[in-house]
């Protein structure tokens, strides 16, 4: 008998089949996160939880009976009152009491498991891509490591490649024919031999001169010699890192309601999952803006209450500025996300869209524009009721690429409009055609 | 009972280590030989995380299984239902292997890990060593070498052919799986280890015999000429045949070397798997049988406490546990309860007989070696032989068993017969039925196909009272079935009794695996 301890065992031996299941299951999975995900709070969205699919989507079918067809034969323990020959009234909507084992299968009933975070967000953010990531930059921030790369003749004592160095050794002895030790040992052996017999002078003379060659070879041709050492060799690699900065600018004037401000902040930590998920290194600068701009840090950019008049070429100019001093366009791909009312003061509008079109959009790569509504305007998809101030002047660059606007008034719209915001491959132009 | 002192206790509490298991074992093999005269396999306990457990639901029970997302969705399913608490875990899982591995988990006490050696190191251990369907048809010293290879050999195709292409065509060996045992016996022991070995003898036959030249012989009108009658073109099929899977692999016309050995990898665990489903209510009965029957002697001779002893009643009681037909909590017969309440009976028979017992079971009333009757139970009977044998009038009054029957046709449910004289062997018959695999599953046979003319493959399911197939399920798997045979395939339920054609389902192939 043997007793194994398998606890310490790796784990996650069904971590595959696990995976073949959620890519098999992956339209229904994806559908449920999204539906899931509508009723979860944005800050609750990097959770792990609960889905359910129809289990239809993932049947194993077997050929089996169904279950209702046919005479059954039911045999039951515990009876009471009945006799041979009883008979029973059916209630209504199937066998009464004396339900059949059932089919065996798993029903109708949806299919629940449990996803991890990893998988939740895997699937929520499926197919979404920055929309340009082409230039690619050696960041200054990059890691240098060092890598394997062959062997050299030279190096630290500490990097010895003890088993190349000896085979080298080897296959140099082999070539010198250096003696073996038992041809030594055997030689020696006979020469003793030797010296006990009378007569075998001649040829004890020519084993010792042949010994006392083999031994000065031996001497001559060392065990290890220096031409065989050999080390291993590191170079070092420097991993190129894609980095980008987003910018997120926010009205927080008073003209922004708490609802327009929530569905704001649910778009950018929506970016905010997405960002630190994508890549490695994402920098992100909160700009918020009245009547004049601020770089804040997060906690603030969401919750502090300003009041004042509205300027939006204010936060323009703050990015700009900030985008100028830290992030060169060389090194950087450069990101912003408004999020406004629309409103404006009439006089800015010129400067805004100056400002727009000569200093933001040329070093973007991507500017996306979302306006968020209040709640009673909200109005059947895709029709705008109302023309604010900013949409107007920036409608004229919704036809660059690099520009996409679009207006949300629900909580529930967000998600989609992120979604076709930052799809793969672009929903540029369709943005433009707003 | 004499009451020793602690000294001759296995262990106090409920913490153990694995001298504590070491010792325990041994006390059990003690008895389990000499008391029981059990004759098992070598023993190997694992000792296991929940996690681990969890892992082993998905691939069956196996140690080692292939990969498919099936299990995939079993293991999220199993860890849902765990995590909000619906479902205990098993206390155990054996695996009928040689040496056999028993799988305890570690959250066990002490006393628990006691019963759960004896319910499967020594009780599942010995019914899988005896039964004469396990030896049979498994190859307990060869199955985890088999795992093994069939991993391997499933994960060799995946990089080859490509995981799609290899899930396509376990998801339609599954849909077949319970369609693909041979019930009937063969002329030799199933041989899993050579199964390797046969494999790749037939991959090098493949290799050896290749003449490109045979692609360029024009084929067609000398052998097409020939008319095979009927009988003869059945015949060469085999046909009938019910075992779809080994159909497929031997006859269908377009599938590759590696889609076959996979079919084949499908069909062999579906074979080693077949007599567990025969058996349920013996082996679960004979290892709760023996596990009680050892805890209490280790109990009488003082070798586990009081406190040890009652916890292991309060867990046997919960496992058979048998609720009567109109508790809300009923799920069918426990077998569980059945095997248990009929081997605990075959005792009382043997040792203390009443009159009725001595008329039903001249052979085995009053023999006095309960263990020897019981041990040939064991070896040579099945569920449905074991009932229709050993249920005694004894019992069924305990149980209180009635006949019921449910006929769509009639207005009401009918009681046909009850726990009397005239009831007995009414109630016995239609009990040990429903064991009978041969009855429950539906009766599906490949009849007939003409290779030479349209290929088109006819299956008769041989339709008993009335039963027809689920339609959704059907159809789904007759797809399979197509796609791997790859032309046309026809399914006809004919009623058994009349031949009357009741149903006809048809799918045609579709160019997945082409």
């Amino acid at each position: 008998m043997n007793i194994v301890d398998r606890r310490l065992n790796p784990g996650g031996k069904s971590l595959s089949n696990r995976q073949r299941f959620l890519r098999r299951a992956k339209s229904l999975v994806q559908r449920a996160v999204r539906e899931g995900s509508g009723e979860r709070k944005i800050s609750d969205i990097d959770q792990s939880g609960e889905v359910a699919i129809p289990a239809d989507g993932v049947r194993e079918p077997r050929f089996h009976r169904a279950p209702q067809e046919g005479v059954q034969d039911h045999v039951l323990p515990g009876n009471k009152r009945f006799v041979a020959g009883d008979t029973i009234e059916r209630e209504p909507g199937g066998s009464g009491g004396e339900r059949s084992a059932g089919d065996g299968g798993e029903g109708e009933d949806d299919f629940r498991f449990v996803l991890s975070r990893e998988e939740f967000l895997d699937l929520f953010l499926e197919d979404l891509e920055l929309p340009d990531l082409s230039k690619r930059r050696l960041a200054t921030l990059e890691t240098k490591e060092f890598r394997r790369a062959g062997y050299s003749a030279t190096g630290s004592p500490v990097n010895l490649a003890v088993l190349r160095t000896m085979r080298n050794a080897m296959s140099r002895r082999i070539a010198m024919r250096r003696p073996k030790k038992h041809e030594l040992a055997g030689l020696e052996q006979e020469i003793r031999e030797l010296e006990g017999q009378e007569g075998s002078e001649e040829l004890l003379t020519q084993r010792r001169n042949e010994l006392s060659h083999l031994q000065q070879r031996s001497r001559r041709i060392p065990y290890v010699d220096p031409v065989d050492l050999r080390y291993r060799r590191l170079v070092p690699v420097s991993r190129p890192i894609a980095q980008a900065v987003m910018f997120c600018l926010m009205d927080v004037s008073g003209s922004m309601t708490e609802h327009m401000k929530d569905l704001a902040k649910r778009f950018y930590m929506l970016l905010y999952v997405f960002l630190t998920r994508r890549y490695d290194n994402v920098e992100i600068v909160f700009i918020r803006h009245t009547h004049e701009a601020k770089e804040v840090d997060e906690e603030a950019f969401f919750n502090s209450a300003e009041t004042g008049g509205t300027v939006v070429s204010s936060a323009l100019r703050e990015m700009q500025r900030i985008a100028a001093e830290r992030y060169p366009v060389a090194d950087w791909n450069i990101y912003a996300a408004q999020a406004s009312d629309g409103d404006n003061s009439p006089e800015d509008n010129g400067a805004c869209a100056a400002l727009l079109k000569d200093e933001i959009l040329p070093i973007c790569q991507y500017f996306a524009y979302l306006e968020v509504g209040a709640e009673e305007t909200r109005m059947p998809a895709g029709f705008i009721g109302r023309r604010t101030t900013l949409w107007q002047t920036y409608k004229p660059f919704g036809d660059d690429g690099a520009m996409a606007m679009r207006r949300v008034t629900d909580r529930r719209e967000i998600y989609p409009v992120f979604r076709e915001l930052f799809q793969r491959g672009g929903g540029d132009a369709e943005g433009a055609s707003l | 009972m004499s009451r020793p002192g602690s000294e001759g206790l296995l262990f106090q509490g409920k913490d153990w280590d694995f001298g504590t298991l070491r010792r325990s074992y041994d006390a059990i093999e003690a008895i389990a030989v000499n008391d029981l005269g059990l004759d098992t396999y070598p023993n190997q306990i694992e000792v296991i995380t929940t996690e681990q457990m969890l892992d082993a639901y998905a691939s069956t029970g196996m140690p080692l299984f292939y990969k498919h997302w099936s299990f995939g969705k079993h293991f999220a399913f199993h860890e849902a239902v765990y995590r909000r608490g619906l479902m205990g875990l098993a206390y155990e899982i054996v695996i009928n292997s040689s040496p056999c591995i028993s799988y305890i988990m570690e959250e066990n006490t002490a006393a628990m890990q006691t019963l759960v050696m004896a319910h499967a190191a020594f009780g599942h251990n010995h019914f899988f060593k005896n039964n004469y369907l396990f030896r049979e048809w498994t190859d307990a010293e060869g199955i985890l070498d088999y795992l093994d290879f069939a991993k391997g050999y499933i994960a060799r195709c995946e990089e080859r052919y490509g995981e799609a292409a290899v899930e396509r065509v376990l998801d339609a060996a599954h849909a077949l799986m319970s369609h693909s045992v041979h019930r009937y016996p063969r002329k030799r022991r199933p041989d899993l280890r050579s199964e390797e070995r046969r494999e790749a003898e037939r991959h090098r036959h493949r290799e050896e015999t290749y003449n490109d030249l045979w692609r360029t012989v024009p084929t067609g009108s000398a052998t097409s000429e020939i008319k095979f009658s009927e009988e003869r073109r059945r015949a060469l099929l085999e046909l009938p045949q019910e075992n779809l899977l080994y159909f497929l692999e031997k006859s269908a016309p377009r599938l590759q070397p590696w889609q076959r050995e996979i079919l084949r990898i499908v069909r062999q665990i579906a074979q080693y798997f077949y007599p567990q489903r025969q058996t349920k209510v013996m082996n679960e009965g004979c290892a709760t049988y023996c596990h009680y029957r050892i805890m209490t002697l280790l109990h009488e001779r003082g070798q586990i406490d009081d406190g040890a002893f009652l916890e292991f009643l309060q867990s046997h009681t919960n496992v058979i546990r048998q609720p009567e037909f109109d508790d809300p909590s009923y799920g069918g017969i426990n077998p569980y309860a059945l095997g248990f309440g009929m081997m605990q009976d075959i005792e009382r028979i043997c040792t203390r007989p009443t009159d009725e017992d001595r008329e039903w079971f001249p052979d085995i009333a009053g023999s006095g070696d309960a263990m020897g009757v019981l041990r040939d139970i064991w070896a040579n009977y099945r569920d449905e032989s074991f009932i229709g044998q050993f249920l005694s009038p004894h019992l069924i009054r305990q149980w209180r068993l009635f006949h019921l029957v449910d006929d769509p046709d009639s207005p009401e449910l009918r009681v046909e017969a009850i726990h009397d004289e005239r009831g007995y062997r009414h109630v016995r018959r239609v009990l040990s039925r429903q064991y009978d695999i041969a009855w429950q599953d539906p009766d599906i046979q490949v009849t007939d196909v003409d290779l030479a003319g349209d290929r088109r493959l006819i299956v008769h399911h041989h339709v008993m009272n009335g039963g027809l197939l689920a339609e959704g399920d059907a159809r789904q798997v007759l797809q399979h079935l197509a796609d791997l045979w790859s032309y046309d395939v026809v399914l006809k339920e004919v009623d058994t009794a009349s031949g009357i054609l009741l149903k006809e389902h048809t799918a045609q192939a579709r160019p997945v695996f082409f």
